[in-house]
């Protein structure tokens, strides 16, 4: 039985440009698929082909057991949308806008105005519910968008970067409302640039790069394709560069690679953190000083990153709220136990061992 | 039935969108206000009309060509509006929801609807002030206000298009108002279509806009009804209901059409 949410070669082109280049998707209820790609990899046309706002050039897709294609309508009762950039209307309150929405999902007066009412305190937008939206941080629109999705808990809902512009607060308290949803048997597709959100969300991660999936399967299942654990290794004294890499040769599993402006090494490993501790023992035998050492595991972003060829959000290509999606990705990433670090003799605080990549 | 109930909904939101930017609706009024003043004085008693130059007989013909003009003033808001409401990414919101196909636009027109009316209302009391007057009793005056609902209602559902196909607000402003002024000049509004050049006169008698200012004078009993044997010269109210169902016919179905495959 197909999923919640099934497609099968999407295609969409608008003039030359092939957005969708034949995607199959297969979301089963219950489940959260994160959609992950750089930008103008095609999420945003995918959601919009799957949420009956743009018709595909060919292909099939079911939502919610309904042909998007032959049944929009009914499709339309089973879903709910927010899409990439909020869509509330600036002149109605947040109230109003909710209390709109409600009433054009069908509700009568008096539900549509409750349902409001619940959304905006779980929304934390109680105190500017009567204040019309126009003057809402981008934060606050943001929400009040995402409440309007939620108006019907819809058993299929769709979100595109849903997290852009939240502050960490609001961003860990949408996580918490999505949970709950899902707990509660919503399946769910979501796009996102912050990598770890898809890891912290998604049941499933499908990779979109030119409008076609290049990989897909669970969190842990495309870092394992990406590789295994490996030690960084910032030298403080560029002199001693050398020596280092045949210490690191030693302890490795593949060749050394060097980053010349950061004085950066990096070599495969297998044994973890007791490895890192002999590796820094060995460095301070020889006397090389180090700025910082780090055991890093494959994050989302290195599965991205060898995928795509590029990071996330960094391609420049697309405005400004995808490359705060990848800086806000990138803070987090940093505070995340899969990155070990030990300074070395007087290292400063390291943000190098998940930022340097980054920070290239 | 949710056809009409989604229609409201959407029309008290434009409404209440109104109520929250109130310029529109002053600035609304301005321009027509201007018009009435402009004319009376600038034109009035140099224009031959129904067998004198009176200053007070143009300003009794001018009126009824004023309120037609005002009203098909709101193509321009139906459009703006909805192409404001595209690029706000609104109408992707809406057609998510499991609403009727043509109530955002049906809403939409509604709500300009309600404009028209209070803008036709504060004018009728700027003309009386000028020296405009009804001759032939209230009854025929209000038919003839319902006839200029009727042209206004008609002319929004072709700035719902125009809206929909620009995609800006300030382009669907322009594009909502150029194309009117010569299918208001080119008719019998401000100057008697027996003034005209030869070729010009059919047009000026079978633009749907010259029927309903036609209807309305007879209606007012106001000076300068044109003594043309073309149809819709001849029976105007009937010609003016017929232009605006066609035209909501037209319009309305290619909107629709459009709207639904909005990208
Ligand atoms: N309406 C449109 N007309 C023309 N081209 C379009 C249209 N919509 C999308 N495209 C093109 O299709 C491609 C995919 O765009 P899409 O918006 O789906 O990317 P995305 O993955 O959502 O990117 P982002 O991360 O920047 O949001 C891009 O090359 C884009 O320029
Ligand atoms: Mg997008």
């Amino acid at each position: 039985m197909p999923g919640a949410i099934y497609a099968e070669g999407l295609v969409k082109t608008f003039g030359e440009v092939r957005a969708l280049d034949g995607v199959d998707l297969d979301v089963p209820q219950g489940t959260v698929l994160g959609l992950l790609g750089p930008n103008g990899a095609g999420k945003t046309t995918a959601v919009r082909c799957l949420t009956t706002l743009l018709r595909p050039d060919a292909g099939r897709a079911v939502v919610a057991g309904v042909d998007v294609l032959k049944h929009p309508d009914e499709v339309r009762r089973s879903i709910g949308l927010s899409g990439q950039f909020a869509a509330v209307d600036e002149y109605l309150t947040g109230r109003e806008n909710l209390r709109m929405v409600g009433r054009l999902y069908q509700m009568g007066a008096r539900e549509a105005k409750a349902r409001a009412d619940e959304l905006l305190d779980r929304f934390r937008l109680a105190d500017a519910a009567d204040r019309i939206a126009k003057t809402y941080s981008g934060g606050m629109r943001r929400r009040l968008d995402l409440a309007a999705a939620l108006v019907v808990r819809p058993p299929v809902m769709f979100m595109d970067e849903p997290t852009t512009g939240l502050d960490p607060r609001n961003r860990q308290q949408l996580w918490d409302v999505i949970q709950e949803l899902v707990a509660g048997g919503t399946t769910l597709l979501l796009t996102t640039q912050y990598l770890e959100e898809a890891d912290h969300l998604a049941h499933d991660i499908a990779v979109v790069d030119h409008g076609r999936v290049i990989a897909r399967g669970t969190s842990d299942q495309l870092k394992a394709r990406t590789g295994g654990e490996r030690v960084e290794v910032v030298v403080h004294d560029r002199e001693r560069i050398g020596e280092a890499r045949s210490v690191l040769a030693g302890f490795g599993e593949g060749g050394t690679t060097y980053e010349e402006h950061t004085r950066k090494l990096t070599v495969p490993v297998s044994g973890g953190a007791r490895l890192l501790a002999e590796v820094i023992r060995e460095l301070d035998a020889r006397g090389i000083e180090i700025d910082d050492i780090a055991l890093r595991r494959p994050t989302l972003d290195d599965v991205f990153i060898s995928l795509t060829g590029h990071a996330a959000a960094l391609n420049g290509e697309g405005g400004g709220g995808g490359a705060n999606g990848g800086n806000g990705g990138r803070d987090e990433a940093g505070a995340d136990d899969r990155t070990r670090t030990a300074g070395g003799p007087g290292a400063p605080v390291p943000d190098a061992a998940a930022g340097g990549k980054w920070s290239e | 039935m949710s056809s009409l109930s989604d229609s409201l909904v959407i029309a008290q939101r434009n409404v209440l969108r109104l109520t929250r930017i109130p310029e529109m609706v002053v600035f609304g009024l301005v321009q027509p206000i201007m018009f009435v003043v402009l004319f009376s004085f600038v034109f009035g008693g140099s224009m031959m009309i129904g067998g004198s130059t009176s200053a007070a007989g143009y300003r009794e013909f001018l009126m009824a060509g004023i309120f037609a003009q005002t009203v098909t003033f709101a193509t321009a808001g139906a459009g703006a509006g909805i192409a404001d409401d595209m690029h706000k990414g609104l109408i992707d919101r809406f057609r998510s929801l499991p609403m009727a196909r043509g109530a955002v636009l049906t809403g939409r027109t509604l709500a300009d609807l309600a404009q028209t009316t209070l803008t036709l209302g504060v004018l009728a009391v700027v003309a009386l002030l000028v020296g405009w007057r009804i001759h032939e009793g209230i009854p025929k005056a209000l038919l003839a206000f319902a006839l200029l609902l009727l042209l206004g209602y008609a002319f929004s559902w072709i700035g719902a298009l125009i809206g929909l196909t620009v995609r800006t607000p300030e382009a669907a402003t322009s594009g909502g108002l150029i194309w009117l002024f010569p299918v208001t000049f080119v008719s019998n509004a401000f100057v008697p279509t027996e003034n005209m050049a030869g070729w010009l006169q059919p047009i000026a008698e079978w633009n749907p806009f010259s029927a309903t200012v036609q209807a309305c004078r007879e209606l007012f009993g106001n000076p300068g009804v044109s003594p043309s044997d073309a149809w819709p010269m001849e029976h105007p109210v009937a010609a003016s209901v017929l232009w605006s169902v066609l035209i909501v016919a037209v319009f309305r179905t290619l909107a629709v059409r459009k709207y639904r495959r909005a990208e």
